[in-house]
């Protein structure tokens, strides 16, 4: 479908176009007492007229940042456009940050204005005022608890708007002339980048930018305005910015807010949006809920799912892809969305999505595979807030569970000898706001973007991100290893719950194994298998049999990757205690600290490597309540079988 | 952070109530009075009337002497159908909600007052009935937005966490647009958060909608925190009556609440 945008370079100019274009088309929509209540693109363009007068009423000046902290709602995205119209930058900041975290980005940008979505906001906004001197007013939407407030710096919005409104009566020709002064290369929003690791870096994007790359995926995907999306994940991570700003603007697609953040499973069946996009958690989570509401249901029910889901994993995935089946599984298949995909596809709010993304993180083939087997067209695709989201993304029929897909039109990639992955795509930041140095950093002189993320393609030209630069590694025979992509093959399965592998500068691979309690002790009720306790259970060659079985087959996946084929794991232990922030082996966001866990059990990596068959450990423990003690076990050590790489066979 | 609004003139004033169920002395010449838009909280140890004194209030419980006196009339006792007419909502320490109905169908029992059409009327649902209903369900949809349960609108209010059940027989009370609220320990049996969060609602009630409260509280943080002026009984009577800091300070109320030897 071709997008009839035209030349057209800002985002203010695209809301006029649609507003002329398609004036009673839906724009966005918002429940509200219990009721969908519909802005169409002429009401919504006139909301952010009579306020973008009111804004420059109070003086907002062009180049000007402007925070805003709000959950999705119909009011933040007027204001974001307003403040565009006048050629000021929106800066949306994380609605559920704790108050200290919003004072930098308000410093660093010297910002003056801000918009609270209620009093909760309101509140972290005064209390960081006086870290924040240039912060002079606060503009709130829902009055509810501020009657009282007397300070100031306060503005309802209703009053802006209000006093807007009047202003346009007066001058109308004024904001046309505003709107004209913007142009694409200018800064269309600085969207922080969480600072994990060193302070927050704001990353300008400009007009041009975010819609080039919108209109080459809405291009891609075919997206028009009878598409609905829903926009539930916060506004100042750049997924939601993209779907909820850029892309309505090339496409005149509706975008609906949810009524609070616990009504978006409800709020999501009753819109049934067409494009979808949920980080794998959400998905996880989602698959989590229909299991246990099936493990429920009366036994044809679950005689009945457990058939046809059979049927799905064997079928779906083809089907949906387009590839040959036979025909009685054409029937089955037919037979099965009428009773059991329709329906869990309705249940799940996703009964119209044409097209549905994941990202973030990597996501577990099983998990992938369950919703294209039920006829939703995930993918995957990649990208960052300093790309504009869209690198590469999966075309139809093309899709694989460990991929992130060919590069989209426009973006080129290549890699360095570090395998660091380097971009150059039209849709590229502008610069780190104040940060000249950490630009140069990130892009080098001819352009290029520095992603820290490393990688490869793989036989089809896919792009396959396996780790972070810093902590990809060689064994000593200078085969690729990249110790987060095998842990996190490994995380997939129920049974195993971290995992740390070890090969760096060494001849082979092995594994610290970490098992999942609940998920092994469920295991062995089954079995009838006694136990006294997570060291014990840990420690059973039944166990060690399963996570072998676990590994070997992440073994038999590697072999088909001729890249890593030899990175396989050969050796592991299962650890005889949980892993735990407390003890410092993981961060806080529960990601695990290989190099720590490597030293602080040195012993045991010591007797993998040295061919023992078990090790006796001695540990300390941290308990909770602050007391430590010691504690000693003997630990097994196992081989796992690996296997030959398999350099022509493809993965299915 | 905010002002609290000036309290105004005596809504409600109890004169001399004594209240006994056979031997026991329940209520013994009580008398206290509250002020328009504010926060009042009856406290006292196990046993000290408290319960008593807010059936006394809203008619459920008839008291043998004394007077209670509400927006300028007199009566010698209240009746529970009259109180609720006159604007007297309340909730109860034991929830007393239709466990089978829906937070939403709960929510409208409490506008039941305020519904003219007859039955007839309703089942046909024209006219004046739809008209009537819209304008109910509206008002049950802002205490719903007002209280933040949303995403349990058509959940049966016996599937709920305790502490979501209690935050819905707040809002069926103020479906009915009371003047004043009595609450019967509103925060027993809670976990710090969601006393936090019933803290905040009561706070909001009295503030939005200008309700006066009543409210009875074990809790002592959290009555200190929130009422204006707190009565105090012991034993079926008055032993304290005024501002929380007058009140933290007085040797009475500590002797009642620590015990002293007798």
């Amino acid at each position: 479908m071709a997008l009839d945008i035209g030349k057209l370079d800002t985002f203010p100019k695209l809301l006029l176009h649609h507003a002329h274009a398609r004036p009673s088309r839906p724009a966005i929509r918002e429940k509200d007492l219990g009721i969908w209540q519909t802005r169409t693109w002429l009401e919504f363009a006139e909301e952010v007229r009579a306020l973008a007068f009111g804004l420059a009423g109070a003086e907002l000046r062009r180049g000007e940042h402007f925070a805003l902290v709000s959950d999705n709602r119909p009011r933040l995205y007027a204001m974001m456009y307003a403040v565009q119209c006048l050629g000021g930058i929106p800066v949306p900041l994380y609605q559920d940050a704790v108050a200290a975290e919003m004072a930098f980005p308000i410093q660093n940008a010297e910002i003056r204005f801000a918009f609270a979505e209620d009093q909760e906001q309101v509140d972290k906004l005064l209390e960081i005022m006086p870290q924040c001197p240039t912060l002079k007013r606060i503009v709130y939407d829902d009055p509810r608890g501020l009657r009282h407030y007397r300070q100031s710096e306060l503005a309802s919005y209703d009053d802006l708007l209000a006093k807007g409104a009047e202003a346009l009566k007066r001058d109308p020709a004024f904001l046309e002339a505003e709107i004209a002064k913007g142009r694409g290369s200018d800064t269309a929003a600085m969207l922080f980048t969480s600072g994990t690791t060193a302070t927050p870096k704001g990353v300008a994007l400009t007009h041009h930018a975010l819609i080039d790359r919108a209109k080459v995926a809405a291009e891609l995907e075919k997206l028009g305005d009878s598409d609905v999306v829903l926009a539930y994940l916060p506004p100042a991570w750049v997924g939601q910015f993209i779907f909820s700003l850029a892309q309505p603007l090339v496409t005149g697609y509706c975008i609906c807010c949810p009524e609070a953040p616990e009504t978006v499973m409800t709020d999501m069946r009753e819109i049934g949006p067409t494009y979808y996009f949920a980080p794998p958690r959400v998905l996880e989570a989602l698959l989590t809920q229909v299991s246990i509401r099936m493990e429920d249901a009366s036994s044809i029910k679950r005689w009945l799912y457990r058939r046809f889901m059979a049927v799905a994993g064997r079928a779906g995935g083809a089907i949906l892809d387009g590839r040959p089946v036979s025909m009685l599984d054409r029937f089955l298949y037919f037979f099965g969305d009428l009773l059991i995909y329709g329906p869990l596809r309705n249940v799940l709010g996703m009964g119209r999505v044409r097209v549905a993304y994941t990202a973030g993180e990597a996501i577990g083939p099983d998990l992938f595979k369950f919703y294209r087997s039920i006829g939703i067209n995930l993918k995957q695709l990649y990208g960052s807030t300093e790309t504009s989201v869209f690198v590469c993304i999966q075309p139809d029929g093309q899709v694989k569970a460990d991929t992130a897909g060919p590069p989209v039109p426009g973006v080129e990639l290549k890699f360095t000898p570090e395998r660091e992955l380097l971009i150059r795509s039209p849709g590229l930041f502008k610069e780190y706001y104040k940060n000249p140095q950490a630009t140069s950093e990130a892009k080098d002189a001819e352009g290029w973007f520095h992603t820290g993320d490393a990688g490869y393609f793989d036989p089809d030209g896919h792009l396959k991100i396996i780790d972070r630069v810093k902590d990809v590694g060689k064994l000593s025979d200078g085969t690729l290893f990249a110790p987060k992509y095998l842990e996190n093959k490994l995380k997939f399965f129920p049974y195993i719950k971290e995992a740390v592998c070890f090969g760096h500068d060494r001849a082979t691979v092995c594994a610290f194994i970490n098992m999942d309690p609940d998920a092994v002790s469920n295991w062995a009720e089954k079995r009838n298998m006694p136990y006294s306790g997570y060291t014990d259970l840990a420690s059973r060659d039944e166990v060690y049999d399963l996570v072998r079985g676990c590994i070997e087959q992440v073994n038999s996946d590697l072999a088909s990757e001729p890249e890593i084929a030899h990175s396989q794991i050969t050796r592991f232990l299962i650890l005889h205690k949980e892993l735990d922030a407390d003890d410092g082996e993981l961060t806080r966001t529960r990601k695990v600290r290989r190099r720590f866990i490597g030293e602080r059990f040195d012993t045991l990596v010591a007797a993998m490597y040295a061919g023992k068959d078990a090790v006796h450990v001695e540990a300390q423990v941290k308990y909770e309540d602050g007391r430590s003690g010691t504690f000693s076990a003997d630990l097994k050590i196992r081989d796992a079988k690996t296997f030959a790489p398999a350099a022509a066979k493809k993965a299915a | 952070m905010s002002e609290r609004a000036a309290r105004g003139e005596v809504v409600l004033s109890v004169e001399g109530v004594s209240l006994s169920f056979g031997g026991v002395k329940a209520l013994q010449e009580v008398s206290f009075d509250v002020r328009s838009k504010e926060v009042r909280a009856i406290i006292g140890p196990n046993g000290a009337g408290k319960s008593s004194m807010l059936n006394v209030l809203n008619g459920v419980y008839h008291p043998q002497k004394g007077k209670i006196r509400f927006k300028q009339k007199e009566f010698a006792d209240m009746d529970s159908h009259e109180a609720a007419a006159l604007g007297i909502a309340r909730t109860f320490q034991n929830i007393a909600l239709f466990k089978g109905m829906t937070v939403l169908d709960n929510i409208m029992t409490g506008r039941n007052l305020k519904m003219r059409c007859n039955i007839f009327q309703q089942a046909l649902w024209v006219g004046a009935a739809k008209r009537e209903e819209l304008e109910h369900r509206r008002a049950a949809e802002e205490i719903i937005d007002f209280l933040e349960i949303q995403h349990i609108r058509r959940t049966p209010v016996g599937r709920l966490p305790y502490g979501l059940q209690k935050r819905v027989e707040l809002g069926r009370a103020l479906a009915a647009e009371p003047e004043l609220l009595l609450l019967d320990e509103p925060m027993a049996g809670m976990n710090l958060e969601e006393k936090q969060d019933m803290c905040r609602f009561i706070l909001d009630v009295n503030d939005h909608f200008g309700t006066t409260l009543v409210l009875i509280e074990h809790d002592m943080g959290v009555v200190m925190d929130i009422s204006d002026r707190v009565v105090v009984l012991d034993y079926g009577r008055k032993i304290a009556d005024g501002v929380p800091e007058q009140i933290k300070g007085d040797q009475k109320v500590i002797d009642a609440y620590l015990g002293v030897a007798h």
